[in-house]
């Protein structure tokens, strides 16, 4: 935790760490203002910006007709004219309805004008399974945004995380994605009161290990690191490392884990076919292939689109079991 | 025509849609030269539309624009120089040669950008007339759209939202009669879109596009009424390309007939003003034409300076990706 000092840190749960991120960011920027569903007058539909509303009153804190690509396009808008939007997609499978705004204006306009816009909009979304919220309410859908340049996309999943993240995201003059949990929203952790901000593009050795490394998105973190202490009593001292930013993604911090650990696992809760993981497992065997042991393990979803039932969206999600079964496999055991 | 508009301004409008038709019918020439790579989509025959609106707007209000930019770009102020060097690709292009056509922009002049996606940029207008009221400024920002895109659900969304929170925003559609290749009859059920404004709470206002005064004057009270805060007006301006939906065949098209584009040129905008500002005795028909031979010198110069500028390095490819 080298980025704050930890003047007065208390446990805080994850989703009153948003709060205290946002909030941190209207405070120091006046040209910041929140623009989503249901964000005002309910605080958000799951809370995080509860008391914002009365704190910065109507004129900074607006509630959004349900129009996804109106939401997305009034960030572009005032972004290009001098302001700082704080943007919410409610979830993150609303991403359909607001593609184009995102994908082809918000990450392009930029580089299309040859460097003389600049797009400082923060985008909170909320991803992940968990709560038989469906096919339509559940998806973790990363790929899709760190396929587009243009674009930062960081995953918390600490209260710690969760506020230094959003703030470096509203500090930067890039556009930037935070991805969230709802399966994090009550985990506890230390927050410091004071505004701090997590580097973008740094991954995080969560817990420090000699022979195995599992690189672990989101929330996905926490099952690894339950994964890492069935691993340990078998012997096996696992390396866990939690990327936090996707887009840029810290593929150094990786690469050295892996050439002093010889193998790699890589686990997120997005569909494994076509993840992220694919990419990380690229870069893994371009810049370490000598180093290996074994081929790089992935875990993920299978690909089949999430189930509400809770008996078969308990099977569906990636956990600490399916890591540590996919790992003996790797190592053999 | 109106009494009130001075022989300054009346001159300004003339030169501007001069400018456009100039450029455009230069930028064709030389597309089919095939000195310029891409897709141009030409703005011949809607000169007025844009001169109309812009003659209202400084450099602090904000436009978006279409696939159909390079008139846009022109009458809120573009340098043709820059213009052609970004057509021809090079770095001293208005986008270093990053955008060309579809992306044409200078932020500058409030310019945020020609759109490669129809019904890209109402969101975006929207947006920049929210920050124009958010940061308390008496800036409009205007959007100017096809028919085509008043059946994207951007649009509908930024309208409905325009409204919503009463922006300076003026929703300026630019009716041509098709939507790329599809008559106007084949992709909606209603002749104008003006109609649309009234299910968002907005003023719904009909022009003739082709006649530079009556869009001067129509926009002139929906950007007042903007500034004051009264909220957003769709302005439907009625007007004709000449040319196909890109390049510059105008005849001999399948989808619409030769006939439709003579009655249409019949109304051409700059014939039509420069013969009204001749017979009022304001504009000769040799001061006209002296008008587009000094626009005609500029645009030799500025397509020598084009010609003479450099390629972007390759090295440029990942510049301007992030801030």
């Amino acid at each position: 935790m080298a980025e704050a000092q930890q003047v007065q840190a208390r446990t805080l749960p994850y989703v009153a760490a948003i709060t205290e991120g946002i909030r941190a960011v209207m405070l120091e920027q006046d040209n910041a203002f929140i623009a989503g569903e249901d964000v005002a007058g309910a605080g958000g539909v799951y809370g995080y910006y509860n008391g914002l509303l009365k704190e910065f009153g109507p004129e900074r804190v607006y509630d959004t007709p349900i129009s996804e690509e109106g939401i997305v396009g009034l960030g572009v808008g005032a972004a290009a004219t001098g302001c700082r939007p704080i943007i919410d997609l409610m979830f993150m499978d609303f991403l359909g309805e607001c593609m184009d705004e995102v994908a082809n204006q918000l990450a392009k306009m930029r580089y299309m004008f040859g460097g003389a816009a600049t797009l400082p909009v923060t985008m909170l979304t909320m991803a992940g399974a968990g709560m038989s919220l469906a096919a339509q309410h559940s998806q973790s859908l990363e790929a899709w945004l760190c396929h587009l340049p243009g674009l930062k996309l960081v995953a918390p999943t600490t209260p710690y995380d969760a506020k230094g993240l959003i703030i470096a995201a509203a500090r930067d003059d890039n556009p930037v994605i935070v991805m969230l949990n709802k399966m994090s929203l009550a985990i506890q952790g230390e927050v410091p009161e004071e505004a701090y901000a997590i580097p973008l593009g740094k991954a995080n050795i969560v817990r420090p290990g000699s022979n195995y490394t599992i690189v672990a998105i989101g929330r996905m973190m926490h099952e690894a690191l339950k994964a890492a202490d069935q691993l340990a009593e078998l012997g096996i001292d696992a390396e866990v490392i939690d990327p936090r930013t996707l887009q840029p993604f810290d593929t150094a911090t990786v690469v050295e884990s892996v050439k002093k650990t010889h193998r790699a696992l890589i686990v997120h809760e997005a569909v494994r076919f076509g993840g992220f993981g694919g990419e990380i497992a690229a870069q893994i065997q371009e810049d370490a292939f000598d180093y290996l042991d074994a081929p790089v393990a992935r875990v993920g979803a299978p690909f089949s689109p999430v189930p509400f039932s809770p008996a078969l969206e308990q099977h569906y999600i990636p956990n600490a079991e399916r890591i540590v079964a996919e790992a003996k496999k790797q190592l053999g055991l | 025509m109106s009494d009130e508009i001075s022989n300054e301004v009346l001159f300004d409008l003339h030169r501007r849609m001069v400018r456009i038709r100039r450029f455009e019918e230069t930028a064709g020439k030389m597309m089919e030269d095939g000195k310029i790579p891409g897709a141009l989509h030409l703005y011949v025959g809607e000169e007025a539309v844009a001169t109309g609106v812009m003659a209202h707007l400084s450099n602090q209000d904000q436009i978006t624009s279409t696939h159909r930019g390079h008139g846009h770009l022109i009458a809120k102020g573009g340098a043709f120089d820059r213009m052609f060097a970004e057509l021809f690709g090079r770095a001293t292009g208005y986008c270093k040669g990053k955008g060309g056509s579809m992306h044409i922009s200078n932020m500058e002049l409030g310019m945020l950008g020609a759109n490669g996606i129809v019904g890209g940029g109402p969101p975006i207008a929207m947006g920049a007339g929210f920050s124009n009221k958010f940061r308390k400024t008496d800036n409009v920002a205007v959007c100017f759209f096809g028919d085509g895109a008043s059946n994207e659900g951007s649009f509908h969304e930024a309208a409905n939202m325009a409204a919503l929170y009463k922006l300076p925003v003026l929703f300026v559609c630019e009716n041509n009669g098709y939507g790329e290749y599809t008559p106007q009859a084949n992709h909606q059920a209603i002749v104008d879109v003006a109609d649309r404004a009234q299910g968002y709470g907005m003023p719904g206002v009909i022009v003739d596009g082709m006649d530079v005064i009556a869009v001067y004057e129509a926009a002139g009270e929906a950007i007042a009424r903007a500034r004051a805060g009264e909220g957003p007006t769709l302005l439907e301006c009625k007007t004709y390309r000449y040319y196909d939906h890109v390049g510059v065949r105008g005849m001999g098209l399948t989808y619409r007939t030769d006939e439709e584009v003579e009655e249409w040129q019949k109304k051409d905008p700059i014939d039509q003003f420069e013969t009204r500002l001749a017979e009022q005795g304001i504009l000769s028909a040799e001061a006209a034409q002296a008008v587009h031979d000094e626009v005609l010198a500029e645009i030799d110069k500025a397509i020598k300076f084009a010609e003479d500028s450099p390629y972007p390095e390759p090295e440029a490819v990942l510049e301007d990706v992030y801030a």
